[in-house]
């Protein structure tokens, strides 16, 4: 039972009036993001970002609402039943595996692989310039390198949907460029439904077209990145983006 | 690579399963869990049907069986436990003490790994040891009997036990109370310099409040452990007048077949382990105590010459009386007839079938505590940061350590007289070793075991909640290379606890089913006390080198 669905223009993603809590935090999320663009995720510390992320990916369920993807409600689904990669900031390598496993396990869970799944693993990792490091273990790789591995597992699942959660963050300024115009260019190709959660709004301004500022859990503003940026954006985000350009 | 990409990029969404059951049953790794649990429950339950089934047959025999014989033997019980806490505890207290405020000297770090050498010693190994020392014929005797101007008797009976109890628990306790003097921060030692602190003030605004803090965990452990000692009992008790519950619930069933004491027996003897155990964990004592004991600290103090001849006595004589026993146990068994004792038919088959019996178990003991560490860990991620624990997580959890509260014995009778009424009891007797030594090993296995678990899930649980990963793939690809080497450590450490074990064994060995420690009693009973030693020699290397080895690898995962 598969809806059919060309990657190409990306899934529509939408969280609809979905609530979760923790102890005693409450979140509530009703937003939409553009399908096949990338949408930046950003805000305080504790003010969702993450659980937004953990909410569409499944590693939370949602206490009401839905997760629709394409339409359809994936709120109860397993992580591995959603159409959706996600990329965390860190531990995205099993430690014990090279880098080509890491990779495959993208395509198949119990490593069975296939010649042809062979050759799209090594269009992968050429596609992220990995190309002569399939046999390196995680712990043989720079912070980059380990980052790209999982958005070349990223390339082979091949989902419409793709979650980036603070992924560069602890990486330098340059070496955070070249990530950053890796994942646009990746993303223009595949045009996966990207969101993008950051601390910085240069990667913000770099990558993303469109902007979700959240704020004490719930949606504070959104709209074009470009809009977001100007000097007329809305007042919670330039509050946020002020305070931190003081810091 | 375009015709790839279009290929591949032909990507489906699947459709969401809208009757998804339940997260938890789909985890199989909960299912596992549950499994041990049941096996755990099986166990300890048909134990006690037994007990129940034959208690209401013979209900006055039972309620007849609390005689003043029982009384006495309760009390001898508190008895020995309490005056062999006081005697391992006390003494620790002050070698700890020496110990920690000389780090530097030559030969501490020999004299520590040798007091952890006891641990992993076999009673029965240990109790030959004592008598090979301090018995009627030992290496002490004409000494003893020269001071004495009378025959040495021997050390049979209560003294008998306090010295046995005392070799293995005063090096546990000296280990126990060095960990806690070394969490006394440099910065108190570097203040209490400045201030010129001499020994006496040091004790006391220093080391005792470390130790005071620690003192009811450790004086815990040590009498829960001498009240369920049962083969130190059995081979240094003597008679009537020191015989302990454990003891006698085994001399009900194999000697006078009284299955109403028996009961009775049991039933003491459960009540009396919950009650210390409730108390113990009202003190906050930790019933498995482990010391991991790194470099000492340097210390900033002067300390004067009286005070190093006394610590130095102090640490000399504990030396003596721990390596003593060890020294015995050695010696005797280098004079025994080795060659012709590995020649021996009986000694050959005894050795299979420990290691048989061993290895089963090491074996069952590490499913089932990968199992409850599993299914713990599994259930713990899927609650996620809202709700309390379920009873099922709980059971994982604390509940797998409590199997230790009902001692083997009391399994192995309940068992039976359960199946005495089926058929021969004897018939399933190695199913029986191999299922109690194996539950009674599973709380230590668990300490190898979650830490590394749950340390590689914290890392991988999402990943592999996304990537699908799961069951035997997740075991295969993920889980094994990481849980090889603890998962060894907890083998390694349950086979020595099951080659060395004389608990089930003493109720179910017979001719047909005899382990080595069994046999080893057996040369014992018939006064063959050569070859008795002789085997303890052999019993004891292996089951020291399985810790050694077990030390060795849990050593080599956490650097």
């Amino acid at each position: 039972m598969t809806a059919d669905m060309p990657a190409r223009q990306g899934a529509s993603l939408r969280l609809d009036k979905t609530t979760f809590s923790y102890g005693q935090t409450r979140l509530a999320f009703d937003a939409e993001f553009p399908a096949g663009e990338i949408t930046a995720v950003m805000g305080p510390s504790g003010s969702g970002k993450s659980t937004l992320l953990n909410l569409v990916a499944g590693f939370e369920i949602p206490l009401s609402g839905h997760v629709l993807i394409n339409g359809l409600d994936f709120s109860a689904a397993s992580p591995s039943e959603r159409p959706v990669s996600m990329v965390f900031q860190e531990n995205n390598l099993f430690a014990h595996l090279d880098v080509f496993r890491n990779v495959g396990l993208g395509i198949s869970p119990s490593l069975a692989l296939t010649a042809a799944d062979r050759m799209a693993i090594a269009d992968a990792l050429a596609r992220t310039g990995l190309t002569g490091k399939e046999k390196r273990l995680p712990r043989e790789l720079s912070g980059g390198e380990r980052q790209r591995v999982a958005l070349a597992r990223a390339l082979v699942r091949d989902r419409p949907v793709l979650l980036l959660d603070e992924p560069f963050a602890s990486l330098g300024p340059a070496l955070r460029e070249d990530m950053l115009d890796l994942v646009a260019a990746v993303q223009a190709e595949r045009k996966m439904t990207t969101l993008f959660v950051t601390h910085q709004p240069e990667d913000a301004r770099r990558v993303a077209a469109h902007v979700v500022f959240l704020e004490n859990g719930t949606v504070a503003a959104t709209g074009r990145a470009h809009d977001f940026f100007s000097a007329n954006g809305p007042a919670a985000f330039r509050r946020y983006a002020g305070a931190m350009n003081g810091e | 690579m375009a015709d790839r990409d279009k290929q591949v990029g032909a990507a489906a969404i699947p459709l969401p399963h809208q009757a998804a059951p339940p997260a938890a049953l789909r985890d199989k790794r909960v299912a596992a869990g549950i499994a041990a649990l049941v096996f755990v429950a099986v166990l300890i339950g048909g134990a006690f049907l037994g007990l129940v089934i034959e208690s209401a047959g013979d209900f006055s025999g039972a309620l007849a069986a609390f005689d003043s014989y029982l009384f006495r033997v309760v009390r001898f019980t508190l008895w020995q436990a309490l005056l062999s806490t006081f005697l391992s505890v006390l003494p620790a207290l002050f070698v700890a003490r020496a110990l920690s405020r000389h780090p530097g000297f030559f030969g501490r770090s020999f004299i520590l790994q040798l007091f952890a050498v006891p641990l992993a010693l076999p009673a029965i190994v240990a109790a030959l040891g004592v008598l090979a020392l301090y018995g009627r014929a030992g290496y002490f005797a004409e000494m003893l009997t020269k001071i004495g101007g009378q025959d040495w008797p021997g050390i049979y009976g209560l003294s008998g036990i306090l010295v046995a109890h005392v070799f293995f628990n005063l090096p546990l306790c000296v280990r126990l109370f060095l960990e806690a003097l070394q969490t006394v921060p440099a910065d108190q030692w570097r203040l209490a310099s400045q201030l010129g602190m001499s020994a006496r003030p040091a004790f006391r605004f220093i080391e005792w409040p470390a130790l005071r803090q620690a003192l009811p965990g450790v004086a815990g452990l040590v009498f829960m452990l001498c009240i369920t000692s049962f083969t130190i009992v059995l081979i240094l008790g003597g008679g009537p007048r020191a015989t302990t519950l454990e003891v006698a619930i085994y001399q009900a069933l194999r000697f006078d077949f009284d299955p109403a004491r028996a009961v009775a027996l049991t039933l003491l003897q459960i009540l009396l382990t919950f009650a210390v155990v409730a108390l113990l964990s009202r003190l906050g004592a930790n019933t498995t105590a482990e010391a991991s004991l790194s470099v000492a600290p340097r210390r900033y103090l002067s300390i004067g010459n009286g005070e190093v001849a006394l610590n130095v006595l102090l640490i000399l004589l504990a030396l003596l009386f721990v390596a003593g026993p060890m020294v015995a146990t050695i010696a005797a068994g280098l004079q025994s007839e080795l060659a012709r004792l590995a020649g021996e038919r009986a000694v050959h088959l005894a050795t299979t079938t420990s290691a048989a019996l061993a290895f089963l178990s090491a074996l069952l003991a590490t499913a089932l505590s990968l199992s409850l560490t599993m299914a713990r860990r599994g259930l713990a991620t899927q609650r996620g940061r809202n709700g309390g624990r379920s009873l099922l997580e709980y059971a994982t959890d604390t509940g797998a350590g409590f199997v230790l509260v009902v001692p083997p014995i009391v399994i192995g009778a309940g068992w039976f007289l359960l199946l005495r009424h089926i058929g021969s009891a004897f018939a399933i007797a190695p199913v029986m070793v191999v299922a109690v030594n194996a539950i009674m090993a599973m709380p230590f296995a668990l300490r190898a075991v979650r830490p590394a678990y749950d340390a590689a899930s914290e890392r991988h649980e999402r990943l592999c909640a996304q990537l699908g990963i799961t069951g035997w793939a997740r075991l295969k690809l993920i889980d094994w290379p990481v849980l090889r080497r603890p998962l060894a450590t907890a083998f390694a450490f349950a086979m020595a606890l099951s080659l060395g074990d004389l608990g089930v064994i003493a109720l179910f060995g017979s001719d047909s089913l005899q382990t080595l420690p069994y046999l080893l009693l057996a040369r014992m009973g018939s006064y063959r006390t050569a070859d008795a030693a002789g085997l303890a020699l052999f019993l004891g290397l292996v089951c020291f080198a399985l810790i050694l080895l077990a030390d060795r690898l849990g050593k080599e995962r956490s650097s």
